[in-house]
């Protein structure tokens, strides 16, 4: 694997500076590196993982999709159709009882139901739709909302 | 009162750690970057913690036979087949201890007679030393050196042996040095071993972090298995310190005697420790395995960084340790740990904390971020410069 996307995945947190110095490269090497990542399509952008109180933040639904599969193509141009939308965060293909799983926000509950009633259940192939609404976040991509029983005291010296 | 004079002359006699010293000056300070810390920086992975939940859901409060659980036993037995090529028996070759400190204990008491003598490695591990003389026994410390790695080489055993040697203590890869023997290195301390008739007590609790080449166990050497005593623990590879748990493997007969201590002072390692442990073997290795890469890209930074301020450090084969010369400052280790301390607030331990021959090294542990490592060597080359100019 790439030197630097191994210690991206490892530690997120550090600059480009940073990077160079741990993995011995100039700080031009690190960002031909990244430039080459992004490049491939392997490395798609940057994102901060947040955790925002639920009354702040926006409102954010699951939903469960079926569609009908086209000759040639199955589910992928429906997919890539769907996934344009700037409410849509993100977009699986699923096996089991339906096909696209759609992560969904909006600013209010009012906007999500309506891109939903609206857009997305009149695509003509798309059969049917089951929203899911999140009440509650306990982890965010690898990150546990609740940090506080994380913080544990080491010595500070040890044999 | 005078109550000192009830304490046995022995401990009296017994020197405080040189790591103990250290913390008391470290503990009063704030805002430090340590470097002085021997224990993994990650927390025990999720799954181990949560087996012992489990285990404690369950009912899991009770004392366990003196020589462990049995499933743990099965379990280390076909951990050390598969990974170590050695194989002890489940009934009678393996005996669960609160850690390999414990392990270490009983198996100086088990062994040593008053003036018997024990040889062992240095710099090493803050007990051993202390542990011999509580159990009465004579200590012999080997030197390892810089220009071998700090591997321990028979040539060195051959001049610090004299007659009475009974046990030889390996700590190998090595707290403080990192440094570790190479097949070759380990076949002539065997014959060494065989040729003195001396039992070997083989602590390899950082086994599974080796870097370069193989981890070869002393035990699984021809003719060996039955004059080593294996010692190994959970706590460096699977970061499970606190959770004080580790092993003795060796002939039946030891094993035995040591279970005679082991029943009379701790009856059993904590149960809940032990169920952690089983999960950790059965199904902790791609945790491990992540960790230990993380090890090793640290230590390339560290021991370059290190070297690049002038600290002249060799690679550490194995272990979370490096073992840096601190002989270009023109201070000794003791001075300068105290010294980039006071300026600087980086914690090193000086080396002599680990026996005489420590002396003019300090440990850095790099068992800790990319953030703080990277910070603690710009601090330390700040300092670095300061002395030089």
């Amino acid at each position: 694997m790439n030197p630097v996307l191994k210690l991206l995945l490892e530690s997120g947190g550090l600059s480009t500076a940073e990077m160079a110095q741990v993995l011995n490269l100039s700080e031009a090497e690190v960002n031909r590196h990244l430039d080459q990542l992004r490049k491939d399509g392997v490395l798609l952008g940057w994102r901060p993982v947040l955790n925002i109180p639920e009354e702040d933040g926006a409102v954010r639904a699951v939903i469960e999709v079926r569609l009908t599969p086209e000759r040639g193509g199955g589910f992928n141009r429906l997919a890539e159709r769907i996934s344009r939308f700037d409410e849509v965060e993100s977009c699986y293909l699923m096996s089991g009882g339906y096909d696209l799983l759609v992560f969904v926000s909006g600013s209010s509950l009012q906007k999500v139901a309506a891109f939903v009633s609206e857009k997305l259940s009149t695509l003509e192939g798309v059969l049917s739709t089951a929203t899911h609404f999140l009440l509650r976040t306990y982890k965010e991509q690898g990150f546990l909302m609740d940090t506080r029983a994380e913080d544990n005291e080491r010595l500070k010296v040890s044999p | 009162m005078d109550t000192t004079r009830y304490i046995a002359r022995h401990v009296v006699d017994l020197p405080r750690s040189g790591i103990r010293d250290f913390f008391e000056i470290v503990s009063k300070m704030q805002d430090v970057i340590s470097l002085g810390i021997g224990e993994p920086d990650f927390d025990t992975p999720w799954h181990i913690r949560e087996a012992a939940i489990y285990a404690l859901e369950k009912g899991k409060t009770h004392y366990t036979s003196n020589l462990g659980l049995i499933e743990l036993r099965r379990s280390i037995h076909r951990y050390l087949e598969r990974h170590f090529g050695i194989s002890y028996r489940p009934e009678d070759e393996i005996l669960v201890t609160v850690g390999v400190s414990e392990a270490l204990d009983i198996a100086f008491r088990a062994l040593v007679n008053p003036g018997d003598k024990v040889m062992f490695h240095q710099p090493c591990y803050v007990s051993y030393h202390p542990s011999i003389t509580l159990t009465h026994g004579k200590a012999v410390p080997v030197p390892t050196f810089a220009k071998d790695n700090f591997a321990l080489t028979a040539e060195a055993l051959e001049k610090a042996w004299e007659p009475g040697c009974k046990l030889l203590v390996l700590n190998l890869p090595c707290n403080p040095t990192g440094g570790t023997c190479t097949r070759a290195q380990l076949e002539a301390i065997a014959k060494f071993a065989i040729e003195k008739d001396l039992l070997v007590l083989s602590d390899e609790i950082y086994a599974e972090l080796t870097f370069d080449g193989e981890h070869v166990s002393i035990a699984s050497l021809p003719g060996m298995k039955d004059r080593t005593i294996f010692l190994h623990g959970f706590s460096k590879a699977f970061a499970m310190t606190g959770w004080r748990i580790g092993y003795a493997c060796g002939p039946a007969a030891l094993v035995e005697a040591m279970m005679k201590v082991h029943q009379y002072s701790m009856m059993c390692a904590s149960i809940i420790s032990q169920e952690a442990a089983i999960e950790a073997l059965e199904r902790g290795s791609d945790g491990m395995k992540a960790m230990r890469d993380q090890y090793h890209r640290r230590r390339d930074f560290i021991v370059r960084r290190l070297n690049e301020i002038g600290l002249k450090c060799h690679v550490p084969r194995g272990s979370f340790y490096a073992f840096p010369s601190v002989e270009v400052t023109g201070m000794n280790e003791k001075d300068f740990a105290v010294g980039l301390l006071k300026a600087e607030r980086v914690a090193m331990v000086p080396g002599s904390a680990f026996g005489a021959n420590g002396a003019g090294f300090c440990r850095a542990c790099f068992a800790t971020s990319y953030e703080h490592l990277i910070e603690a060597a710009n601090r330390i080359e700040r300092y670095v410069s300061k002395l030089k100019a």
